[in-house]
C-alpha cells in the first residue's frame, strides 16, 4: 500500500474560496440601478487562469451567451500526448471542458456557487490539427436544484467539424459543501 | 515491465510517475500541487482525469507489450465518475483491461488517495489500435 509522504507546504497560492469568486472583484461599472453584479465568464477568467491546474495549462476566454462559455487551451509542445505527432493529449482537452463546463452552469445561473463533477463523458471525433490551440465550448441546458446538465464540443476552428463531443453531470452544492449539503458532510476530513 | 514504459509528455509534465505495479499493471501516481489545483486545496477534475486516462493507456501498453504489439493507440472517449473530493495529497491510478481486442480495447481505471479501498474516481475508456 501506497503511503503519501507528501505533506503540502508551501502551497501554490493562497487564495480562500472568495479570492476566486469573480463577483466580489468585479469593479463597479454598472450603473447605480443595477442590482448587484451577475456571474460574468470574461470577468471571471481574470482570477480564475492565474492559479491552480488552469492556470499552468493557460487556460484564455474566448466567448460566452446567456448559457455557454467558449475557453481556449493554446497549443504547447509539453502538452502533448502521442511522441509521433505534434497535436495536443486528450488529458487537457477533459480539463479545458471540465472547466468550461463548469463557467456554463455559472453563466447559466448568473451566480458562483461551487459545483462538482459527478459525471463527464468526452467522444474523441478526430485528433486536432497540429500545432493548433483547441477551443472548447459548453452550454449547460437544463439545472434542476441540485444538479446541472451540460453538452459541448472541442474545436479548433471549424464548430461544423468538431474535435470532441462532451456531455455531463454536475452536483450543485452550497457556498459551504459541509454545511450546506449533509450528503457531503462525511467529506470534509480525510 | 514500468521501464518500458514511456509516459506523454503530458503526463511527465504534469508530474505523473509510475511508481510501482499491480497484478502486472503498473500503477501511476502524482502529487498535489498548484499544477493540479482546482479548487483549493482540491484536485481540479481536469487533473485527476488526466491521471485516470494516462493510467489507462499505460495499462493497455503494457498489456499489448506482453502480446508482442506496437500499434499506434487513438482515444475514442472516456467517461469519469467522479466519486469523491480529490484533497490535497498524492494520488494514485491503476488501469484494468476489460477486453483485448484486434481494433479496439475496453479498459477501466480507479483513482484512489490514501484509502485504496474508497476510489475517489474512476473511467471507463474505449480506445482504437491502429
Amino acid at each position: 500500500m501506497q503511503t503519501a509522504t507528501n505533506k503540502v507546504q508551501g502551497k501554490g497560492c493562497d487564495m480562500k474560496l472568495n479570492d476566486c469568486n469573480p463577483v466580489a472583484h468585479t469593479p463597479m461599472h454598472h450603473g447605480m440601478t443595477t442590482p448587484p453584479a451577475r456571474f460574468d465568464a470574461r470577468e471571471a477568467s481574470r482570477w480564475f487562469f492565474r492559479h491552480g491546474h488552469t492556470g499552468w495549462l493557460g487556460l484564455r476566454f474566448t466567448d460566452q451567451g446567456d448559457n455557454w462559455v467558449e475557453l481556449e487551451l493554446p497549443w504547447r509542445e509539453d502538452l502533448l500526448g502521442d511522441r509521433s505527432r505534434p497535436v495536443l493529449a486528450s488529458g487537457p482537452i477533459i480539463s479545458l471542458m471540465d472547466m468550461a463546463s463548469g463557467m456554463a452552469i455559472w453563466q447559466a445561473s448568473g451566480t458562483f456557487n461551487p459545483v462538482a463533477t459527478l459525471d463527464l463523458r468526452v467522444d474523441y471525433q478526430r485528433p486536432a490539427r497540429e500545432r493548433a490551440s483547441v477551443r472548447g465550448r459548453v452550454e449547460c441546458y437544463r439545472r434542476t436544484r441540485s444538479a446541472a446538465f451540460v453538452r459541448g464540443i472541442a474545436h479548433d476552428g471549424d464548430l461544423n467539424d468538431p474535435v470532441a463531443h462532451v456531455a455531463g453531470v454536475f452536483m450543485t452544492i452550497g457556498a459551504d459543501p459541509r454545511q450546506a449539503n449533509p450528503a457531503l458532510a462525511g467529506e470534509s476530513n480525510a | 515491465m514500468p521501464e518500458r514504459l514511456e509516459l506523454p509528455a503530458y503526463a511527465r509534465s504534469l508530474g505523473i510517475v509510475v511508481i510501482g505495479e499491480e497484478g502486472g499493471m503498473p500503477v501511476l501516481s502524482v502529487e498535489f500541487g498548484p499544477m493540479v489545483e482546482g479548487r483549493p486545496q482540491h484536485f481540479h477534475g481536469g487533473a485527476t482525469a488526466g491521471l485516470l486516462e494516462n493510467a489507462g493507456y499505460a495499462a493497455l501498453r503494457t498489456a499489448l507489450l506482453a502480446a508482442g504489439r506496437d500499434p499506434q493507440l487513438k482515444p475514442i472517449n472516456i467517461t469519469v465518475q467522479y466519486l469523491a473530493a480529490g484533497k490535497s495529497q498524492a494520488s494514485f491510478a491503476l488501469g484494468r483491461i476489460t477486453r483485448l481486442g484486434r481494433r479496439n480495447a475496453n479498459v477501466t481505471v480507479e483513482a484512489w488517495q490514501d484509502d485504496r479501498s474508497r476510489p475517489i474516481a474512476t473511467a471507463v475508456m474505449n480506445i482504437l489500435m491502429v
